[in-house]
């Protein structure tokens, strides 16, 4: 019985608590309550949210000059880039493993429409858009537009081609002003990292940059991104850890345009996109970028292509607290096809700009929707491999080309 | 977590709850409409095809039962299907004979390796352990950074060197059975499922260390590559279960929902929050209904429990009986409650909690503005609410910083809502009545029979 009491008062106290929140804004129409308070550190103010230490300075940072070591002078020049036909061939080889069974066959049936969405939905296309597509194709099959299986393939790689956005992939770099680059996202996609390679990668191309170690909540992301900035020889501000990240990225920006560096490249902590608190800092962040004399370039929504269907949630609720103008699509070397991509393009109108495609700086590329398209479609087997014999790194197999 | 899909399938049922029976034709759109539900949450296409089979012939095995209304025979086909496929039974923890009892985290980049390492750490120090984290992870700048840290909050043991992963295991070890650790806790870099080399690696490291529970870390919102990878991962590991992370997301957690069809492993534990102490057992009953949407009380009761400080609850209950429940009562509650963590996550657990509330964010902010309100009340004004007319409303507002209306809501809800918790607070009668939660004013009506299942979750738990 004691836990009954126990809940019930807890229960009671959610209540009272549920009811002020919703009933005002039923009655009335504005809820006050839930109007974020304008100014402040959402973060500090929100203490126990998170875990963290005392901060009695939070606003000081300390910056690293970094003075160009000379460490590991080969591993990190950035050679010849992959494509990322030539990156995606663990993927490739299930999904053309679909197609190629239904290319093969001679006549369309429910086998090749199960087949077909089969393969989308494992591509984490998602239903809506797999329905869609593939309703579309049914019609023009059943009007006899499409008549073999090999046309159905070739007109649903059309129509994929399609749902990609005509959208401007390149990263804007503007001449004569420091550009600030805002890369954000959930936990764990690889934003730290890309970092790097984007630095590594611009680096190289003789532009000045910072890199503001905004993720001051990760235990330890300060120091990998200092390592990134060490190989990529750029400067680096760093915070306190549970520090203000704001601040952090202030002093970065500072620091850019009184060196009148080319690009700050700011990293963030990763949230998950449903806490309030996180993404109303992420919004200050972007308040304080806009105020500094830096031109914001690029707010780059990092997602892991192993997503799901939450990828559509995640890409909403960054767009909407700070309007991103691209996403940087990462770890597709893996199995994971990240068709989701293809949804977030059409429903957002976010152009995928870079996919990430390996380990090493040289394998964060640039996007080309035709050749993603492409890739998905290349099949491993009842091709000539004509290009086995000059393949030593186990991709020979799927490297052939498809019809 | 999960909501996407508890929704879908309130959807689908509230459609059956008024029919008098089901036709075929009834019971195949229902089945769509489930597959449909579990591909949007991103179940394996393969196990969602499986899951409505089973149902289906749940369905037809039980179609001449007069007990149940069609809705209740598909809620409970889906309801059984649900725990079958999250892992039926819980996998319990057990402890070597001759310590240490070593765990091995393997995963893709990103999963939470790291984090989920640093959580069972303190949850093994939690059961009274002394556990000892091995940073195996040489790969990612700044992992063994980022473990030492998190060793040093929670307060337990670290280990790492700057050799090779095998090595660092092979000392690891050693040095573990010299210092009396009777948990090891390996962390290892992320690596593609793919990726040969670091497999063979990693199978290595396993080799030396010879785990009693190696473990996946999932990431709740991955999609349908979850499968393929836990099947590549559990290959070269032989896996005894899956540690999901991020789960305290909008995800709708299919991987979760696969990974045991695929491997036949169960999901072990569950990060549902950034501190480290939200991490916690993983229960497939209770996960099934909270999906379906029926809550989950035995969370939040253990929950409760560790947090609660039972005497004063006791007491507060006490006086929420006699309708003596005062502000100050409800500012210690809220305190409790506040431990307990985000009170979204704790909605999510009751049942026929309205999804409108549920989707509302009651962020510490909101907590905290509440909390301003009543501790600008005099002693007196908190003991009888009724004594504070307008004057006083202006004072209390702007010595909170708040408009008056704000305090108006508050001094409303806290009556009417003290009001209907006398009338249900009558808890020994209480199981009698299961009528479930009356109407509350303020509130979006909640569905009856939402606290009736309050009860029968006690009797459950008590006997």
């Amino acid at each position: 019985m004691e836990y009954l009491i126990v809940s019930l008062v807890a229960l009671f106290a959610i209540l009272i608590l549920g009811g002020l929140l919703l009933g005002p804004s039923k009655r009335r129409g504005t809820d006050t309550l839930l109007e974020p308070p304008a100014q402040g550190d959402r973060r500090q103010t929100q203490a126990p949210t998170r875990e963290r230490r005392d901060l009695d300075s939070a606003g000081q940072t300390q910056t690293l000059d970094r003075e160009a070591p000379p460490a590991e002078p080969d591993e990190f020049v950035i050679g010849e880039r992959p494509r990322l036909r030539d990156r995606l061939g663990k993927a490739r080889g299930m999904f053309g493993g679909y197609f190629g069974g239904i290319r093969s066959r001679d006549k369309i049936d429910n086998e090749t429409w199960d087949d077909l969405e089969e393969a989308l939905i494992r591509a984490d296309v998602g239903v809506a858009t797999t329905t869609a597509l593939l309703d579309d194709l049914r019609s023009r099959v059943k009007s006899e537009s499409i008549k073999t299986p090999a046309a159905l393939l070739d007109a649903l790689k059309t129509d994929l081609k399609k749902e990609m956005i005509q959208a401007d992939r390149t990263l804007r770099l503007e001449p004569g002003v420091t550009n600030v680059w805002l890369f954000v996202g959930v936990n764990g996609v690889g934003k730290t990292t890309t970092i790097g390679k984007v630095g590594l990668r611009y680096g190289q191309q003789d532009k000045s940059i910072v890199m503001a170690a905004g993720d001051t909540f990760r235990a330890a992301a300060a120091e990998q991104l200092t390592i990134w900035s060490e190989r990529a020889k750029a400067d680096i501000v760093r915070g306190q850890e549970n520090g203000d990240p704001g601040s952090v990225i202030f002093d970065a920006i500072a620091r850019g345009v009184a060196r009148k560096s080319d690009l700050v490249l700011a990293d963030t902590a990763g949230r998950l996109h449903t806490k309030f608190n996180l993404m109303e800092e992420l919004k200050k962040i972007r308040r304080i970028i806009d105020k500094s004399e830096a031109q914001l370039s690029e707010v780059l929504l990092v997602l892991d292509a192993t997503t799901g269907q939450n990828g559509l949630a995640q890409a909403k609720q960054f767009s909407d607290a700070v309007d991103c103008t691209g996403v940087v699509l990462t770890k597709l070397d893996g199995t994971a096809k990240g068709g989701i991509a293809l949804a977030i393009e059409k429903e957002f109108g976010l152009p995928v700009k870079l996919v990430g495609v390996g380990e090493t700086a040289a394998d964060l590329i640039d996007f080309d929707p035709d050749e993603f398209v492409d890739a998905l479609f290349e099949q491993s087997s009842g091709q000539p491999s004509e290009q086995a014999g000059g393949q030593s790194d186990g991709q020979a197999s799927n490297q052939a080309r498809s019809n | 977590m999960f909501d996407s899909l508890s929704d879908r399938f309130d959807a689908v049922f509230g459609k059956l709850r008024n029919r008098g029976r089901l036709t075929e034709a009834d019971v195949d759109e229902v089945l769509q409409e489930i597959r449909t539900a579990l591909l949007e949450a991103d179940v394996n296409i393969t196990v969602a095809r499986k899951f409505v089979s089973q149902v289906k012939e749940r369905l037809v095995g039980i179609e001449t039962s007069k007990s149940l209304s069609p809705s209740q025979q598909v809620l409970k086909a889906v309801h059984l299907e649900l725990i079958e496929m999250l892992g039926g039974e819980q996998l319990r923890i057990t402890y070597a004979q001759r310590p240490p009892t070593v765990v091995l985290l393997a995963g893709l980049q990103g999963a939470g390796k790291t984090t989920a390492a640093g959580k069972l750490a303190r949850w093994f120090k939690s059961q009274g352990r002394n556990p000892m984290l091995v940073g195996a992870d040489l790969q990612r700048p700044g992992a063994v950074d980022q473990l030492a840290t998190l060793a040093r909050q929670v307060g337990v043991a670290m280990f790492s060197e700057p050799t090779d992963p095998v090595t660092v295991a092979k000392n690891a070890m050693a040095t573990a059975r010299e210092t009396g650790r009777d948990v090891v806790i390996v962390d290892t870099a992320g690596r593609l499922s793919i990726d040969t080399e670091m497999m063979e690696q990693v199978r290595q490291v396993s080799a030396t260390v010879e785990p009693h529970f190696t473990f996946l870390v999932i990431d709740a919102m991955l999609g349908q590559d979850a499968v393929g990878v836990a099947e590549a991962f559990h290959e070269t590991l032989n896996l005894d279960g899956v540690i999901l992370s991020k789960l305290d997301g909008d995800a709708r957690g299919g991987a979760a929902l696969s990974v045991k069809g695929v491997t036949g492993k169960p999901v072990v534990f569950a990060s549902v929050g950034e501190k480290l102490s939200e991490f916690e057992p993983f229960y497939p009953d209770r996960m099934a209904q909270r999906i379906l949407g029926m809550g989950d009380m035995l969370t939040l009761i253990e929950r409760a429990e560790a947090s609660f400080d039972r005497d004063v609850a006791e007491k507060a209950a006490a006086r929420l009986q006699e309708g003596r429940f005062t502000f100050d009562d409800f500012l210690e509650q809220l305190a409790q409650l506040r431990n307990m963590g985000p009170i979204s996550g704790i909605l999510g657990m009751l049942p026929g909690v309205p999804k409108e509330l549920k989707n509302a964010d009651i962020g510490e902010d909101q907590l905290s503005r509440v909390e301003a309100i009543i501790r600008s009340m005099t002693k007196q004004e908190r003991n009888d609410p009724s004594i504070i007319n307008g004057q006083r409303r202006q004072r209390i507002a702007a010595g909170s910083g708040v408009t008056t209306s704000e305090v108006n809501g508050l001094l409303k809800q806290f009556k009417e809502v003290q009001k209907m918790m006398k009338s249900v607070g009558r808890i020994p009668g209480m199981k009698g009545k299961g009528k479930g939660m009356p109407n509350i004013p303020g509130l979006p009506q909640m569905p009856s029979g939402g606290l009736g299942d309050l009860p029968s979750g006690f009797g459950k738990r008590n006997g």
